[in-house]
Parts: structure tokens; sequence; C-alpha cells
């Protein structure tokens, strides 16, 4: 007698829990296509040709830009053109500004960042690559060795370790003993955090490769690092350059080691012993900016970075896909 | 022919050939140390420099009330960090409450319930929100988000009970603050433990499923008094993974926690948590027991994460053994 309506209540727990782990997915997904949705549309609006091949520009220069007319004032000097009418006319004691350096639109574009941060997470990349493969490949060569634990340990470590402390580190060893923010500074921050990434990834892959392959080359006698050398990291090298790949969008949009390192800068500049810009600096320093015409700018670096990010997953997820296909 | 020869070389030990494994092994253990050496060295480094403040304030450096940088007539510089380490948990504790049980729903339909065709792009479209460099989400949340969830929740919601309740009073200014920075970690930790929450569900063995099913449960209790139960440790792992993920995490909390010193009682209030604090003042540092306080908050920030990944990894890495054994 019992048994119907303890059954239909069964069955409703069923459907509605099952029903609110598809809400949960949904709720996981949703922001996710507002982020992209607003990056990709707001982002791609801000996008012009000015944005990719001009620096930094004052707002105020701006609206004497826009105008056609040449600026009235010092461009190097901060101060300068405060209230000044953009006419080029003399001040007025006491008058308001008729500038109106709220109301301009974007001006000036973010190519001292795109170069900056090629050049900051380009040279990361060369520093963290050498220890990153080759731990990756002792982790996999030497799998069980108690001193393997140890070193995947520490990596795991170094990814989980916040962002943040890399560049205090760095801070501590490079910038206050040189008493100068530099770009290679910032390359050392990123080395910190791309290591694991490549580190594990090369051992991940590695692992991959079958074997078959590794008891066929030594059976012809090869010693173990002409096998790995000429048939194991051949087998494997689509996936390492996967991770390589992986690790450089990571760098690409770390910000808060930048922020202790390399400080930003408002012009081109490749002095890696200088302060340098970089792309997910200006978007965080855009995006605290007053002028509704750098927000404007913040949206459109971050839609370049989040393009980074996407096209290299994508062509990550493609590579990978064709890899375990054709291993099948 | 040219091939042969190495290989007939090997076998009667004159090549160069056969002795390259061992600068091999050399070559890649030193590489691999190299990780090994800069945990410890970024441990030991910080532990140096934030030997000044130690000395200075003891545990206060963290726990104090008081973080006023600059000596005035009042008295001389203090430096306590409770306000941001109360941030820091704050902000955790809010993203970690909202993130852990959508989470374990997604992994569930992710890894239980959901077709095998959405199944592919929807762990895509989860891992792709790890990948979006958290800048971005940052840009989006102050742009976007805030003043929506402002609107739409912080000001009826602080009007209608924040004289009731006292962590949802009033009043809201810009609406940067605890909570809307805690919802934005949660969308950034949802992925991280959503996908290893999948993975560990998926290591369950299927005869736990089978004999579930056997006795007549409906799929929900399958699912939660068998599988769930069964990876209990390893979901337990991902959720401290996230949390350490949220504590340490920078650029997003920096651009919308509203970095105040000061400890209010109500989640729409602006505060600061311990990783924005460092970013915002360590470049600015005016004296050097400042920047050795600094030191300290980041150093503290890097054993909390520290242990929180042990932990982590000790329990993923049990239920990874208990599952082998339970296979065979």
């Amino acid at each position: 007698m019992n048994t119907p309506k303890n059954y239909r209540w069964r069955k409703f727990v069923d459907q509605v829990m099952r029903g609110s782990t598809v809400v949960a997915t949904g709720c996981a997904v949703i922001p996710l296509i507002a982020i992209i949705g607003y990056v990709l549309t707001l982002g791609a609006s801000a996008l012009s040709v000015q944005f990719f091949s001009d620096v930094y520009q004052p707002p105020n220069m701006a609206q004497a830009a826009t105008d056609g007319t040449a600026p009235a004032f010092d461009p190097n000097d901060p101060f300068a053109g405060i209230g000044v009418p953009t006419d080029g006319t003399a001040p007025v004691d006491g008058a308001a500004p008729t500038s109106d350096v709220y109301a301009g639109g974007p001006v000036g574009g973010v190519l001292h960042g795109i170069i900056g941060t090629l050049i900051i997470t380009g040279m990361g990349l060369l520093f963290a690559l050498p220890i990153g493969i080759f731990a990756g490949i002792y982790l996999s060569e030497y799998r069980n060795e108690r001193y393997a634990t140890m070193v995947r340990f520490c990596c795991d470590v170094l990814s989980g370790s916040p962002s943040i402390v890399a560049g205090v580190v760095i801070y501590i060893l490079v910038v206050i003993r040189t008493h100068e923010f530099s770009a290679i500074a910032g390359s050392l921050a990123l080395m910190i955090l791309m290591i694991p990434i490549v580190t594990r990834t090369t051992e991940e892959m590695l692992k991959l490769v079958p074997e078959s392959m590794r008891e066929a080359a030594r059976g012809l006698g090869a010693p173990t690092w002409y096998s790995t050398f000429t048939v194991i990291i051949p087998a494997a090298l689509p996936g390492i350059v996967t991770g390589v790949m992986l690790a450089f969008a990571r760098g690409a949009g770390e910000t808060a080691p930048l922020i202790l390192t390399v400080l930003g800068s408002n012009v081109i500049t490749t002095n890696l012993f200088a302060p340098m810009a970089s792309l997910p600096l200006l978007a965080y320093r855009y995006t605290e900016s007053p002028y509704p015409g750098e927000n404007t700018l913040a949206w459109g670096a971050a839609f370049v970075l989040m393009m980074l990010v996407l096209c290299m997953n994508i062509l990550v997820r493609v590579a990978t896909r064709r890899r375990a296909g054709a291993s099948r | 022919m040219a091939k042969q020869q190495p290989a007939e070389s090997w076998s009667n030990g004159k090549s160069v050939l056969r002795h390259g494994d061992v600068p091999f092994r050399v070559g890649t253990v030193v590489l691999a140390s190299c990780v090994v050496v800069l945990v410890f060295a970024m441990a030991t480094i910080m532990y140096l420099a934030s030997g000044e403040a130690r000395a200075a304030f003891g545990w206060d450096v963290l726990f104090g009330q008081d973080w006023n940088p600059v000596a005035t007539d009042l008295g001389n510089p203090t430096f306590g960090a409770w306000p941001a380490v109360r941030g820091t948990l704050l902000s955790s504790l809010v993203a970690i409450v909202i993130a852990a049980p959508l989470a374990l729903g997604i992994g569930i339909f992710l890894a239980e319930l959901c077709p095998p065709k959405l199944s592919t792009p929807l762990s895509f479209l989860v891992e792709l929100l790890a990948a979006v460099p958290s800048v971005i989400y940052g840009v989006w949340g102050v742009f976007v988000f805030v003043p929506f969830f402002n609107q739409v929740f912080s000001q009826p919601v602080s009007t209608a009970l924040g004289d009731y309740i006292p962590w949802l009073a009033g009043p809201v200014a810009t609406g940067r603050g605890v909570m809307v920075t805690g919802i934005i970690l949660a969308i950034m930790i949802l992925p991280t433990i959503a996908s290893l929450t999948r993975d560990v569900l998926r290591l369950v063995p299927n005869t736990q499923r089978e004999a579930m099913l056997a006795i007549g449960a409906t799929r929900w209790e399958t699912i939660w008094l068998a599988v769930v139960p069964y990876s209990r440790a390893g979901i337990i792992g991902a959720m401290m993974l996230g949390l350490g993920r949220a504590l340490g995490e920078t650029m997003a909390a920096t651009l919308l926690i509203g970095n105040s010193q000061r400890i209010s009682s109500s989640l729409f209030a602006p505060a600061t948590t311990a990783a924005s604090l460092v970013a915002n003042e360590l470049t600015n540092s005016v004296s050097s027991l400042h920047e050795s306080a600094l030191i300290t908050v980041a150093f503290a920030l890097f054993g909390i994460t520290l242990i929180l990944n042990l932990g982590a990894r000790l329990l993923i890495w049990y239920v990874d053994r208990g599952m082998a054994g339970g296979r065979s």
C-alpha cells in the first residue's frame, strides 16, 4: 500500500535531482557564453587600424588629433593641456575647460602592448623550455624513481601557487637588486609559471608513446638516450608543441606577476632591462581608467587576449583529436 | 649502411653512443632538479625577505588590525594585514559555497547523465572557461557584471534586508565588494572543480553502478549512494584545489573587491584581499619594513596554497590508488 507512493516520491526525487544537474551545467555555460560574447562583441567594436598600429595617446591630445589640428601643447608634459581649449586659444584664468576628455572616443592603440607581450612571453618561454622539456623527459623515462615523485610534486606546487607569488619572488631577486623594473624580470616570473605546464604536458605526451616503440628501439640495441631522442620524442613532438602553445597562452594572459616586475610603459621599447608595456597590463590599467575611451581600449586588449587563448585551445583540441584518431 | 654501423658498435661497446646514457641521465636529472630547487628557493627567498617584518611584529603581520604604512604624528607605521586576510577568506568562502554544489552537479552531469554527443563539446567549453586569463574576468566583471548585479541584487536586497541582517547591510555604493568578487571567483574556479570531479567520477568501477541498479535503485540513487561516496575523497580534493585557486587569485579580486582597508560586516562593502594588497602596494612600498610586511603576506599565501595542494594531491592520489586496487 505504501509502495506506489514511495515509488512515486523516489521517481520525483530522481527527476528533480537529475534536472538540477542540468541546471548546474547551464549555470556554468551561461557566464562562459556571456563573457566570450561580451568580449567578442564589445572588443571587436574597439578594433581599428589605429588600435593595432598606434601606441598610447593621452586623452587630451585625442580631441586635437581627431579634429585634425595639431596638439597645442607639449606631448611630453603630462600637465600640459589641462584646461586648455583645443582650438589653441590661450586659456582664460578660472574658465572651465572646453575640451571634454570624458566624451572622447578611443584614441591611440596597443601596438606597444602587443610587442611587449610577445617579447616578454617569448623570452619567458625560451627560459622555461629547456627546464620544462628535460624535466618532462626525466619524469617519463625514469618515472618509477622516488626522486621523480618529488619533482612531480614540486611541479604541482609551482602550478598551484598563486601567480602573484612568482612576481614577488622575482621582485625580491631582480627588481630590488637592480633597482629597476625590467622586461627580463617579467620573463623570469613567467618562466616560473610556464615550467610546470611544459613539464607536465611533455611528461604526459611521452607517456602516451606506446611501450612497444621503446621496446623495439631497445631490441635494436639503442641506448636509452638515443631511443629517446630519435624515436620517442619525434613520436610525441606534436603533443609537446601543444604543451608549449598552451604555456605561451597562459603566460601571455598573466597580469599579476607583471605588475610587480615589468610595470608597464606607454611607448614601444625593445630594451629588455627597462620597463615594458604588455597587453594584460594595459587591459588592467585601462579598466581602472576614468576615461571611457581608454575603457574601450581595455575591451580591445581583452579581445586580443581572448582570441589568443581561444585560437590556441581550439588548435590544440583539433591537433590532439587528429592524433587520437590516428593512433586508433 | 651508415645506420647499421652504430648498431654493431653498441654491442662491442666501443662507440661513444654507448656512453651517452650517463650524460643523458645527469642532464635530465639536473634540469629536473631545477624545478625542485626553484620551489625551495622561492620559499627561502620569501622567508628571508620577510624576516624584518616578522621580527618587528611576529604574527601580528597577518592578524593585526591596523595597516598604516606611513609614519604620522599619531604613531609609527604598523602592519597588520588582518583586513586583507579576512577579505581573502570571506571572498573565497563565498566562491566555494557557490561553486562547490554547482561543480558537483556539472561533474555528475558530465560523467553520468550527459549523452555522449554533448559530453565532448560541453567538457571543452568548461575547460575553456579555465583557460580564460583572469584579467578578462576582471574587465568583464567591472564593466558588465558589477553594474548588473548591483541593480538586480545588491541594491534591492540591502534595502529590503539590510536593517535586519548585518552582513547584507548597505550602503551599496559602486557595487564593488566581497560578494561580487566571490561570485566572479566562483565562476573562475567552477571549471577546475568540475573537470576534476568528472575525472574522479569516471574512475568509479561499473560494478558499483550495476549492483545498485540491480537492486532497483533509480539513476539518482545510484549516483548519490554508490558513485559519489566512492569518490568522495577525490571530490574533496578537487574542491581544495579550487579553493587554493580562489585564495591566490589576484587580478579579478584587485579589480572587483574595491581595495579598502576598512573592516565592514557587510558582504556588499568593499574590502581587500591578501593578493590584491600585495599587487597594489609592493611596487609603491614606502619603506623596507613595508616591503617586508607585504612579502610576509605573499609568503603566507604561498604556504596556504602549498598546504591545500599537498592535501588535495594526497586525496586524489589516494582515490587513484584505491580505484586501481578495486579494479584488479
